[in-house]
């Protein structure tokens, strides 16, 4: 009986997280524009969604920005987090504290800030600011994620190195980047996601004609959303899931070949 | 070899975006900002064409979304399309550019009464020309009403108790109190604010929901009896659910105009205003209505319609000269806003 319940818990929780993508998926396939209507199975939405150019663009801005911001804040925010944990306790503190605040703070108020600053110092507006914009409120989450990482290693290994004549790049390099590498990667991840999410702060700081599918599925809501953008997210969804599927395999193989090493 | 392949993908993808900018445009550009879907792709690629002018093309969702962006000249917009009441609050706050009729010949194709109309919240019509319009009414499901709607007051009928749908924001649910007490929709007496307040609190029971644009889909899907809607969406739930019939309630209602205002700092005010009379040009007009299927104001591209239907639709094409109770939004200052959420506030906790 317990046993039951404990699956059914289980089932509950899957059924909840899961159902809207259901749904999603299976508009997508829906000839009708409206959702209250199933008027017969049909592709036309996957094969329409290729030619769209304006929805085309949107995607690759949004996969261009997302890469590009998280991979440029992964670095300034390994470097940052590197350099917090060499103050005195009273400073990091201070300086942990104020990174902290960009990510409590609302959206909307990064928002406006930032396209008030963008308008102060007369930058044009277009896919560079939205760019900037992204890496500003994504360096915080990794600063966030390599942090821990970077308190547990040894600095007696990275002297160690020195001692051995390593210069001090590369024994950073050698000794000290692997340990936090686990922390570089998930705040690489966790920026990833958090730059494809983001609504409200691109809209404020996006120029004319550049958009990201966020601000594009936005602008449907008047009009009703255009089935095209179910397609587009479930072939999102799916590629997600076989991407996560495929990490959750390969390492396995990897460890057998590290053995074998 | 990992740190490579990341830069090289890097590389290969900030290369990406400058190709394919290999069209040559000799007249310059204009900016525009427009409600999304709100217009037919093909008829900006026409007129990059025609007029060898690059359109840079933007989207809003509400008129309160545009508002601060164009205020804050983040971007320098040209030509943007702006409800009534917020193109009152744009003049009032000098944001427009008055517009030089010369360079808008096609202008006169627009019908005489929308300029009528447009005197409202643009007096002398310096500012805009319509492009779209509607009304506000009563959506409802003759497999699940037996009798004709045609007042608001029929919403207050026990019969439908959860079967109506009620529109989710301030001044569209006003409206239809007020118009039922025959007050003005733009009113800021207190006393007829009060009326129209408890009419809505009476009728709350019967509500089904308070939607925005659900109503579409849930009448599509048999899933209420009665809604209100904005004709513009009604047109396209018949063409799902033959059932579904659009009137104009006799207390009269709201009529909404969307139009095309040029912005006072614009750079390229030429270059906007002939994209406003390409838009007015029948043919485009009328391109542009079977994309949208909001009322088109154009006379000259409703006379190209050949489905008769729709040209005496009731949603698409209504007679206003039947009503003579039929107002805009006016916008109403910071107090009267404040003082109508306030109400509504009221209505929505009790």
């Amino acid at each position: 009986m317990a046993n039951f319940l404990k699956k059914l818990y289980i089932a509950l929780i899957f059924i909840f997280l899961y159902s809207p993508m259901v749904v999603l998926f299976v508009l997508s396939f829906n000839s009708s524009k409206s959702r209250a209507k199933w008027g017969g199975f049909t592709l036309q939405w996957y094969t329409n969604l290729l030619s769209d150019s304006s929805i085309m663009e949107a995607l690759l801005n949004t996969l261009l920005i997302a890469l590009i911001s998280s991979v440029v804040a992964t670095i300034i925010g390994t470097i940052a987090a590197l350099a917090i944990n060499n103050f005195r306790k009273g400073t990091r503190t201070v300086l942990m504290g104020i990174t902290n605040i960009p990510m409590l703070n609302a959206e909307i108020v990064t928002g406006i800030s930032l396209m008030l600053l963008f308008i102060f110092f007369k930058v044009k507006f277009g896919f560079m600011t939205i760019l900037l914009a992204h890496i500003s409120f994504n360096i915080p989450y990794v600063i966030l994620s390599v942090m821990p990482r970077i308190k547990k290693i040894n600095i007696s290994t990275y002297e160690a190195a020195m001692d051995l004549g390593a210069s001090p790049l590369k024994a950073f390099f050698k000794v000290v980047f692997p340990d936090i590498l686990p922390g570089v990667f998930s705040g690489l991840l966790m920026a990833f996601t958090m730059s494809i999410d983001d609504f409200i702060i691109t809209h404020f700081t996006k120029g004319a004609g550049v958009d990201t599918l966020s601000t594009k599925i936005y602008s449907q809501v008047r009009k009703g959303i255009d089935p095209k953008m179910y397609a587009l997210s479930s072939i999102i969804f799916i590629t997600v899931l076989i991407l996560l599927i495929l990490i959750n395999v390969i390492p396995n193989g990897n460890k057998e070949k590290a053995i074998k090493k | 070899m990992r740190k490579l392949f990341l830069f090289g993908l890097l590389a290969t993808l900030t290369i990406l975006p400058l190709f394919g900018c290999g069209k040559t445009y000799e007249n310059g550009e204009v900016y525009v900002y427009n409600w999304g879907e709100y217009i037919d792709p093909d008829v900006i690629k026409m007129f990059e064409e025609e007029y060898k002018i690059q359109v840079i093309y933007d989207e809003f969702e509400t008129n309160e979304m545009m508002y601060p962006k164009v205020e804050a000249n983040a971007v320098q917009y040209d030509v943007v399309c702006p409800s009534d009441y917020m193109i009152q609050k744009m003049i009032e706050n000098d944001l427009l550019a008055e517009l030089n009729w010369d360079n808008i010949p096609n202008s006169t194709n627009i019908g005489e009464q929308f300029y009528l109309t447009s005197e409202e919240f643009d007096p002398g019509n310096k500012y805009s020309v319509p492009y779209c319009w509607g009304t506000v009414g009563i959506l409802y499901n003759t497999d699940k009403v037996d009798e004709p709607i045609t007042k608001w007051s029929q919403l207050w009928d026990e019969k439908y108790k959860n079967q109506i749908l009620m529109q989710n924001s301030v001044r569209d649910a006003f409206m239809v109190a007020q118009k039922l007490n025959g007050f003005s929709m733009n009113s800021v007496d207190p006393d007829e604010l009060k009326i129209a307040k408890d009419c809505l609190l009476e009728q709350k029971p019967l509500v089904q929901a308070y939607v925005v644009d659900q109503v579409r889909d849930k009448m599509i899907g048999n899933e209420a009896a009665i809604g209100v809607i904005y004709s513009g969406e009604a047109l396209y739930t018949q063409r799902e659910n033959e059932k579904l019939i659009y009137v104009i309630p006799e207390e009269g209602t709201n009529v909404w105009i969307d139009s095309w205002v040029v912005l006072k700092n614009s750079k390229n005010k030429e270059n906007a205003e002939k994209f406003i009379n390409f838009l007015c040009r029948p043919d485009i007009a009328l391109k542009n209505f079977d994309y949208i299927t909001y009322g088109t104001p154009n006379t000259a591209a409703w006379d190209l319609i050949d489905d008769e239907d729709i040209k005496s639709s009731e949603a698409a094409f209504p007679d206003l000269s039947k009503y003579n109770n039929l107002e805009t939004y006016h916008y109403l200052g910071e107090e009267g806003d404040e003082l109508y959420n306030n109400l509504w506030k009221e209505v929505k906790s009790e």
